[in-house]
């Protein structure tokens, strides 16, 4: 970056931290006797949206799926938008903790964390929904292949399952990464815990760590072969999302460029939740030297790049509509335009055609604020995106005599609204049970700067 | 610092981890005998009934058809029970003072039914056809086992869906001429070249077919 106007600012730590520091900070807002104000209120509105949940999934088991706003022709509502919104949003995790890890980008190391823990709670997001969609998930085990008393196994030509196996195999294997990443920072908050419960239970999920330099001569192998096996995830979990839509005949579901018009939502989404996460927290724990100008940047920089790729799916779409020279394909086209849903499509092209286009200029990039309020407005685009793709597809297709209206009813809404709390409760939960940022990859960096210094 | 844990503890964490994996492991293969066996099945499990009706005492005792009393097999979904009356056109006759048969003339006197407990009950998204099986050639025996050896009655077999797809997929391996439908002795020929081509030629007359496809059982 040679046209740089604050080199300090600029740096991928704050010039006056060094490992002593780090630790403080970090740690001690975990060990800190008691969370701020904000934390009770972030809590305290994550549980009772949460609780949406619970009442929506009780009612939903009570009564049926026909609670929901679904009816034929639209068999997929909130349910899979809801999911695939979600699902999306946990990859940008998976991308900074593995594929940049792998291209030793620096900036990745104060967001890695924090962004790997998105990722498993919008996954456990995400996940409630297809079990709910099920109608009775308590059968849901059906899904997996096991020696059953039917003599049937799943039907493995369906994409839906292999959804299943895609998704389960993400959340495995994000857990996994997240928790070795995290066993030395554990070990550290044995060591600085102060009563012997909390050393006791941080010693228990440290598993022993000593720091030796055989421990980290298999950590660093560990965590090497974990990125390399969540690098491919980053692309295939999404593309086999996309295959829900891709595999069947229904027009504008029925097209190649799913999967990595899906991939490239997926990740533009997840940094933008990241950049919605990054910011608050920045701000109220007072992170600036961990979480600098330099990592924001990059977010919005990404954040536009996997924007433009999805908008020129936007035109894609658009185009082999026409291109297609079938009736059916370019009629989805004019009623996504001017359909009875055509307020959803012009919001969606302005949430996610114009508005990234902002993230072209570096004053727009570096004010938080303006950023904060893109990330908001990026990841609503992406909701409607999705249910752009599930409603004005199904709602009317081959057979006009079956077209019919999607609307989400109370018990679509309530339990969205419940993910979501879950998704903020487990949020807050992790800030303050777990250091938020890698203390022990922060002081590499603190080691790797005074190298340079030092010339 | 003294040391936090035990050194027991790394003994401790390497038996966990071993514990995960077997307890997983066994808990799986637990619940799937569990799932199979006659305890979730009831298979071989005689069931009380209003009367204790004998199959062995009527079938092989004194030689009674099954088509006697479930006279519909032939032509509808269900087998039928028998109305009472079919039970007095003997019993209206023979031990006519019987304690044991007191329910059954109360029955007949009053009109109102016996209340037999149902052994062999599909769940009701299965839609069982009696007749399809019997006209194409499958005999009472082949899924209700040796009734004329049951003294109460009991499931001979799980009436788990593994157990209808086994014949399912290869039918020829269970049928009989028509004629031998109720017979219960029935075998067929011990030459395996003759067993063959009784098989081959009772697919082509009934015109047997393999039906797996999920709609013709659940619709």
């Amino acid at each position: 970056m040679a046209t740089q106007v604050h080199p300090l600012e600029d740096a991928v730590i704050g010039p006056n931290q060094n490992n002593t520091t780090i630790t403080e900070k970090i740690s001690d807002i975990v060990l800190g006797k008691d969370a701020p104000l904000f934390w009770y209120i972030g809590v305290l509105a994550g549980l009772s949206l949460a609780g949406g949940i619970a009442h929506g999934a009780a009612w939903l088991v009570l009564k049926g799926t026909g609670v929901w706003g679904l009816n034929i022709p639209v068999g997929w509502g909130f349910a899979i938008i809801n999911f695939v919104w979600w699902i999306g949003i946990g990859h940008a995790g998976t991308l900074i903790s593995a594929i940049l890890l792998l291209f030793r980008q620096d900036w990745r190391t104060s967001i890695n964390r924090f962004a790997e823990a998105m990722t498993l709670f919008a996954v456990s997001c995400a996940g409630l929904f297809p079990l709910l969609h099920v109608g009775r998930p308590w059968l849901a085990f059906w899904l997996m292949p096991y020696q059953n008393t039917m003599n049937v196994w799943p039907q493995f030509r369906s994409p839906l399952v292999w959804d299943v196996f895609a998704v389960t195999t993400y959340a495995t294997v994000s857990a996994l990464f997240w928790y070795t990443g995290l066993v030395p920072d554990l070990a550290t908050m044995r060591d600085r815990a102060k009563t012997k419960v909390v050393r006791r239970i941080y010693g228990i999920f440290a598993l022993g760590w000593r720091g030796s330099a055989r421990h980290w001569e298999r950590y660093e192998s560990v965590y090497l072969i974990l990125a390399g096996i969540s690098t491919p995830l980053v692309v295939s979990v999404h593309t086999v999302v996309s295959f829900d839509f891709a595999v069947s005949v229904i027009p504008g579901w029925h097209a190649t460029l799913f999967p990595p018009y899906f991939v490239a939502g997926a990740i533009y989404s997840g940094f933008a939740m990241v950049l919605t996460l990054a910011i608050p927290v920045r701000h109220f724990y007072k992170l600036h030297d961990f979480i600098t100008m330099r990592h924001i940047e990059n977010m919005a920089k990404i954040t536009l790049a996997t924007g433009l790729v999805v908008f020129y799916g936007y035109m894609t779409e658009l185009f082999f509509g026409w291109y297609s020279a079938n009736e059916y394909e370019q009629y989805m086209v004019m009623n996504r335009i001017s359909g009875p849903y055509w307020y959803m499509y012009w919001t969606l092209i302005f949430c996610n055609g114009l508005t990234p286009q902002l993230l072209w200029f570096r004053k727009i990039r570096r004010n938080l604020v303006l950023l904060f309020v893109i990330s908001l407005v990026v990841n609503v685009g992406m909701w409607l995106e999705r249910f752009v793709i599930v409603v004005t597809s199904l709602h009317r297709d081959f057979l006009p005599s079956s077209w019919g209206m999607y609307f989400p009813t109370f018990w679509d809404i309530i339990l969205y609204l419940g993910t979501i709390g879950q998704f903020v409760l487990l949020f807050f939960l992790f800030l303050r049970f777990v250091p938020m940022i890698a203390m022990f990859e922060m002081k590499h960096l603190v080691h790797k700067s005074e190298q340079v210094k030092q010339g | 610092m003294a040391q936090l844990f035990h050194t027991s503890a790394n003994m401790i964490a390497r038996l966990s981890l071993l514990a995960v994996v077997l307890g997983a492991g066994g808990g799986l293969t637990a619940l799937l005998t569990v799932a199979k066996s006659p305890y979730n099945t009831q298979q071989n499990m005689p069931v009380d009934q209003p009367v204790p009706f004998s199959h062995k005492h009527h079938v092989k005792g004194l030689g009674i058809d099954c088509l006697h009393c479930h006279t519909s097999v032939e032509q509808g979904a269900i087998a039928g029970i028998p109305p009472t009356k079919t039970c007095m056109t003997c019993h209206s006759q023979i031990w006519t003072e019987a304690p044991m048969l007191e329910p059954v003339r109360e029955s007949f006197r009053t009109n109102e039914s016996l209340e037999w407990v149902r052994v062999h009950d599909l769940p009701d998204y299965v839609y069982f056809n009696h007749s399809i099986h019997v006209n194409k050639g499958i005999g009472c025996v082949t899924c209700h086992g040796r009734v004329d050896e049951m003294p109460l009655m009991m499931k001979a077999n799980t009436l788990q869906m593994s157990w209808c797809m086994d014949c399912h997929w290869h039918p020829e391996a269970n049928l009989r001429p028509r004629s031998e439908i109720t017979n219960m002795t029935w075998a067929p020929p011990a030459d395996p070249d003759e067993r063959l081509a009784l098989a081959q030629r009772l697919v082509e007359e009934y015109n047997v077919q393999s039906k797996v496809s999920c709609s013709v059982c659940h619709r």
